[in-house]
């Protein structure tokens, strides 16, 4: 067995972390890898379409209902799911009450002491949103995810999400051993889209690993509940999973300390894009349609 | 015991100067603006003490530097601790993991009449003791529970505060809604306190977080009971800011009702919740710790109408001039009594005097203490013939060193948030014949060969209000200095010992 790779997916809010680390991760275990997906998400859905249903029992549930969690036994929490992964959710507190990063502190802990890494090739985290706080952030300190990849777009909040992870990964780049594998493009078919990946994750010194294209089919599959590999694994789509896959495994090792860029450098490059405007081209705008209302 | 010390304002200076080389230059600039010697003020003398010195020159009230030691509380230490924790028939939770509740247990000598578990509850400590799930998934529940918990084993407690530790503030539970909830289903005041420890700069913003928290929770409430069956007299006064350490609350009460003057609520030593919702139909709020309760007298005054004033009863100058001014705010009755009960214990004063002034005269005394001692203390001492050499607050505001013109005289050293290396400094460079100051501090002196005397809990001993505890002040202060143990600091081979001189 190889040593032990852990790795952990990253983005803004809706951006499909979870059906994209739920694809790759299935197109991995074609590849022969054992895999270990620990969702990060109070939601509890970052292993629905591994196990073909939908929440199951968290540590964090679990834990409370017993006491403590130091009276919860792995299996309680562990499921296997499509070929053989395994998947645990660490689950957290309704929306608006206690505190969910300190859960996913709690809940890591409880995997590392209980074994749950052992006997596996592959541990990927799936973690909510951007990084808002230091809970959030567990899986990028030390010892833990080796490699982040950052699930972005081309619209502007999945940029500014994109850096702001970064700046995560940078603060614990030096004391830690995390770094970003790479950008992943979940297409948006938002204006050079491709190009704007290539050109965010250049800004971050990392590279653009695969820009997914949109397809339906991800849809259709979801709504079974399944991976695009268990629902048609000979689709087009499945193969540009089985690629991101590939390019995941052959990425280790590889990865960068990003270089964030400032709030100032990220908005010009959006400007060349024509994305967004700039001062003086948003007030001519502005002016143009008050005129024409006029 | 040698004391290598002289007396004036250049030495103060000079010191100030030498113990702030030891600090890197950003430490030594923020920590130089704490340190001051009181200066010469055109200002017309306090008409008690006849000082008039200028002592707000200096920075207070803001973060202490890290790095340094600093014996400041925190918000929590600030409304449990001090303004809640005495209010003797409600239930104060500390709210939160269970360390800031012990360690805080009984740290007060609130001395209460009760009797404890049945109707009373100071001396007990509460916690809801929070474990990782409640962080997680909150507390609330666990607090109503504890609340339903405490309802049920303590049947005669008439109410519960919730003092907040600093996760409630960070998980952002809703302390409000449980309380809101509590108090309609089992009738009784509830009192949420957002008093985090984390929020400002030492325990003074607690107080005003729980003064506020009274306001909000008790004032603004339906009339209970206790305040509708109230008929207010026209001598009726608050005592405000009197935590009753050592009894000092009840060695004061019985001089404002000697006078004829009825004590409707001492906040909040010995207090009932009774005595505070009631406060507000008093005639006169008497304010003894300003720092920590002016904020609700204020609060009072603009909503009720009723006056405030600060007054002091430690030692007999002070307390003959209290008793007199608190009395012209009522009529020739009240304002004879006063002269009457001032006469009435002129003896025991005069006795006091006459036995102990000639032990202590002369000599010098450092006080650091909370946010109303460093000052008010000052007078008593002054009454035995002592003088104050240094004096510093842990948490007062500008007000506070405004006020400390009016006690202490021009060229003496005034240390604010004073950090443990710059007390140890001073005291063994001033090498006074006594420091007042708190526990953390007293073992150190005793060791430098200096005698101490703890001015936050009076050193197991007091009241050191009123006339009667003057007499035991007095006592104290010469049992420390004159203790012949001084004599026998210095090993026999070494130069004799100067404590017997």
């Amino acid at each position: 067995m190889s040593e032990l790779r852990q790795i952990a997916f990253y983005g803004k809010g809706g951006i499909g972390k979870s059906t994209t680390s739920q694809n790759t991760l299935a197109a991995l275990v074609e590849m022969g890898q054992k895999i270990l997906i620990v969702g990060c998400d109070p939601k509890a859905d970052s292993t629905r379409l591994i196990l073909n249903s939908k929440a199951q029992d968290t540590v964090l549930h679990l834990a409370a209902e017993m006491g403590s969690v130091e009276d919860l036994e792995l299996e309680d929490v562990l499921k296997v799911g499509y070929q053989d992964i395994k998947c645990v959710e660490s689950g957290g507190p309704e929306p608006g009450v206690g505190c969910a990063g300190r859960g996913v502190i709690t809940s890591i802990n409880f995997l590392e002491e209980n074994g749950a890494y052992d006997d596996v090739d592959y541990v990927s985290y799936d973690v909510l949103g951007d990084v808002v706080c230091g809970g959030f952030a567990m899986p990028i300190r030390e010892n833990k995810a080796q490699e982040i990849y950052i699930v972005m777009s081309g619209e502007m909040m999945a940029l500014y999400a994109a850096n702001n992870i970064s700046k995560g990964i940078l603060k614990y780049a030096n004391s830690g051993g995390v770094r970003l594998g790479g950008l992943i493009c979940n297409e948006r078919q938002t204006d050079k889209e491709l190009e704007l990946a290539e050109a965010m994750a250049a800004k971050l010194g990392s590279k653009l690993i695969h820009f997914v294209p949109r397809d339906n089919i991800v849809q259709h599959a979801e709504l079974r509940r399944q991976t695009v590999l268990q629902y048609a694994p000979d689709s087009a789509q499945a193969d540009e999973y089985r690629q991101l896959a590939k390019k995941i495994h052959e990425n280790s090792g590889k990865g960068v300390i990003p270089t964030p860029v400032t709030m100032d450098e990220l908005e010009e490059m959006l400007m060349e894009f024509g994305i967004m405007q700039s001062e003086e081209e948003r007030l001519a705008a502005i002016a143009a349609s008050e005129a024409q209302a006029g | 015991m040698a004391k290598d010390h002289a007396n004036g304002t250049d030495d103060y200076e000079a010191l100030i100067e030498e113990v702030l080389e030891a600090y890197p230059a950003k430490a030594k600039k923020r920590r130089a603006k704490h340190l001051r010697v009181s200066e010469a003020t055109d200002e017309a003398p306090d008409p008690t003490t006849g000082i008039a010195s200028k002592c707000d020159t200096q920075k207070s009230n803001i973060k202490s530097i890290p790095g340094v030691m600093t014996v400041r509380g925190c918000a929590y230490a600030g409304s449990k601790g001090v303004v809640w924790g005495p209010v003797k028939d409600m239930v104060h939770i500390s709210h939160g993991p269970v360390g800031c509740g012990h360690y805080s247990w009984s740290q007060r000598r609130n001395y209460y009449i009760g009797k404890t578990g049945v109707d009373s509850f100071v001396t007990m400590q509460f916690t809801t003791d929070f474990q990782e799930k409640d962080i997680v998934f909150g507390g609330d529940k666990k607090l109503g529970k504890t609340i339903d918990e405490i309802n049920e084993l303590f049947p005669l407690a008439n109410g519960v505060t919730i003092q907040s530790e600093c996760p409630i503030g960070l998980i952002g539970d809703d302390i409000e809604a449980v309380a809101r909830e509590k108090k309609k289903e089992h009738g009784k005041t509830m009192v949420p306190v957002r008093c985090e420890g984390f929020r400002g700069v030492s325990q003074s913003l607690g107080h005003h977080i729980a003064n506020d928290a009274v306001r909000d929770w008790v004032f603004e409430q339906e009339e209970s009971e206790a305040v509708k069956a109230y008929e207010p007299g026209p001598y009726d006064v608050n005592v405000i800011g009197d935590y009753n350490i050592g009894g000092d609350a009840w060695a004061s009460r019985i001089l404002l009702e000697e006078m004829g003057l009825n004590v409707v609520g001492n906040w909040s030593g010995d207090a009932t919740l009774a005595e505070i919702e009631r406060a507000p139909k008093a005639k006169l709020n008497l304010i003894h710790c300003y720092r920590s309760m002016n904020y609700i007298c204020r609060y009072m005054e603009e909503k009720h109408g009723i006056g405030w004033m600060e007054y002091n009863f430690f030692g007999p100058t002070q307390i003959a001039a209290s008793l007199r001014a608190i009395a012209k705010n009522f009529d020739a009755t009240i304002q004879e009594n006063a002269e009457k009960v001032i006469a009435k214990y002129q003896p025991l004063v005069d006795e006091v005097i006459a036995k102990y002034k000639p032990r202590l005269e002369g000599k010098s005394v450092m006080l650091y203490v909370g946010g109303l001692r460093p000052r008010h203390v000052v007078t008593a001492y002054d009454d035995l013939g002592m003088v104050i050499a240094g004096t510093g607050y842990e948490f007062a505001h500008n007000d506070d060193y405004k006020r400390t013109g009016h006690y202490v005289k021009e060229g003496t050293l005034i240390y604010d948030d004073v950090t443990g290396y710059e007390l140890e400094k001073f005291i063994e460079k001033i090498r006074p014949d006594l420091v007042g100051s708190g526990i953390k501090e007293k073992y150190p002196v005793q060791k430098m060969g200096i005698p101490f005397r703890q001015m936050h809990s009076w050193d197991y001993s007091g009241p050191y209000h009123g006339y009667d505890g003057f007499a035991i002040f007095a006592r104290d202060m010469d049992l420390a200095i004159n203790n012949p143990v001084w004599g026998m600091y210095d090993a026999p081979w070494d130069k004799p010992a100067i404590a017997a001189e």
